[in-house]
């Protein structure tokens, strides 16, 4: 398989992710849409190492540290909502707007 | 030819499940074909020659992330007309075609299609690699040491961001 074909699938995982921040109205989904575009980038290291031999394993490195900060975000994201939720009774985010006014 | 085939069948079920999970109107059902695009995407990794990530990919994602999104949908309410295709649809539209015009750009700069993945160097198991760079000094001992700091703050910092406050209010009150 040629480079590019690695590179189409994460990039439309990254325009669907993109999608799904934007464009559903549950802060759950914001969270799973942040989750697929970092998936997407990490697919676009794990590529680019595999196809440039001299790095050995930086791009695995790389992707390695963006899954722990995954982890950290999605736990930290999580009561942020729960927070959210029990303050505002909501958690569109459309409806979050305090600083707004 | 086997490289073909699952090629195809790892993009398709991350690119299917991640459609389903953006198009779909149960939170629940979203959550699930998450994991199907985490499984794929492992799939990737491995055809990639990247067996630990995609071994810590699977243990993580799936094994971590996602049940901690369902533990998200458990303690928050279900909406049920928060699906609108057309929202949806139009968003796809916008984000898709920056991609495209994008891509059209990268594509007079860039060299394409000329390296296969079958012309390269067999990969090798990458385990014992990624464990020595993590403890050299001159590579990734620091950052390695920093990640357990940043995790023991984000565990300490969800705790303190989603524990109850009232509570403690009234006993105050009382007392």
């Amino acid at each position: 398989m040629p480079l590019e074909a690695y590179l189409a699938v994460a990039a439309v995982l990254f325009v669907i992710g993109l999608t799904m921040v934007a464009s559903r109205r549950n802060l759950v989904y914001v969270l799973m849409g942040l989750e697929l575009i970092l998936n997407a980038a990490n697919l676009n290291l794990v590529a680019f190492n595999r196809f440039h031999p001299e790095s050995h394993v930086d791009g695995q490195m790389t992707a390695l540290f963006v899954i722990i900060l995954a982890a950290a975000e999605a736990a930290i994201a999580l009561a942020i909502v729960l927070n959210a939720y029990s303050h505002f009774e909501t958690i569109r985010p459309d409806d979050i707007d305090t600083m707004k006014d | 030819m086997a490289a073909l085939l699952s090629f195809i069948l790892f993009a398709g079920l991350s690119i299917g499940c991640a459609l389903l999970c953006l198009f779909h109107r149960s939170v629940v059902i979203s959550a699930f074909s998450l994991l199907g695009t985490l499984l794929g995407v492992a799939g990737l990794f491995l055809m990639l020659g990247a067996d630990f990530l995609a071994m810590t990919q699977v243990l993580i994602y799936a094994g971590g992330i996602l049940v901690l999104i369902l533990f998200g949908l458990m303690l928050t309410p279900g909406d049920p007309g928060e699906m609108q295709p057309l929202r949806i649809f139009g968003g796809l539209a916008i984000v898709g075609g920056g991609a495209v015009l994008f891509l059209m750009k990268m594509a007079g700069v860039a060299e394409w299609g000329s390296v296969e993945v079958e012309n390269l160097p067999a990969p090798q198991p990458t385990v014992d690699e990624i464990g020595l760079e993590l403890l050299r000094r001159d590579s990734y001992l620091l950052p390695f040491e920093l990640a357990s700091v940043i995790l023991l703050a984000a565990l300490v910092g969800a705790v303190f961001i989603a524990r109850r406050r009232f509570e403690y209010v009234d006993e105050g009150g009382k007392a």
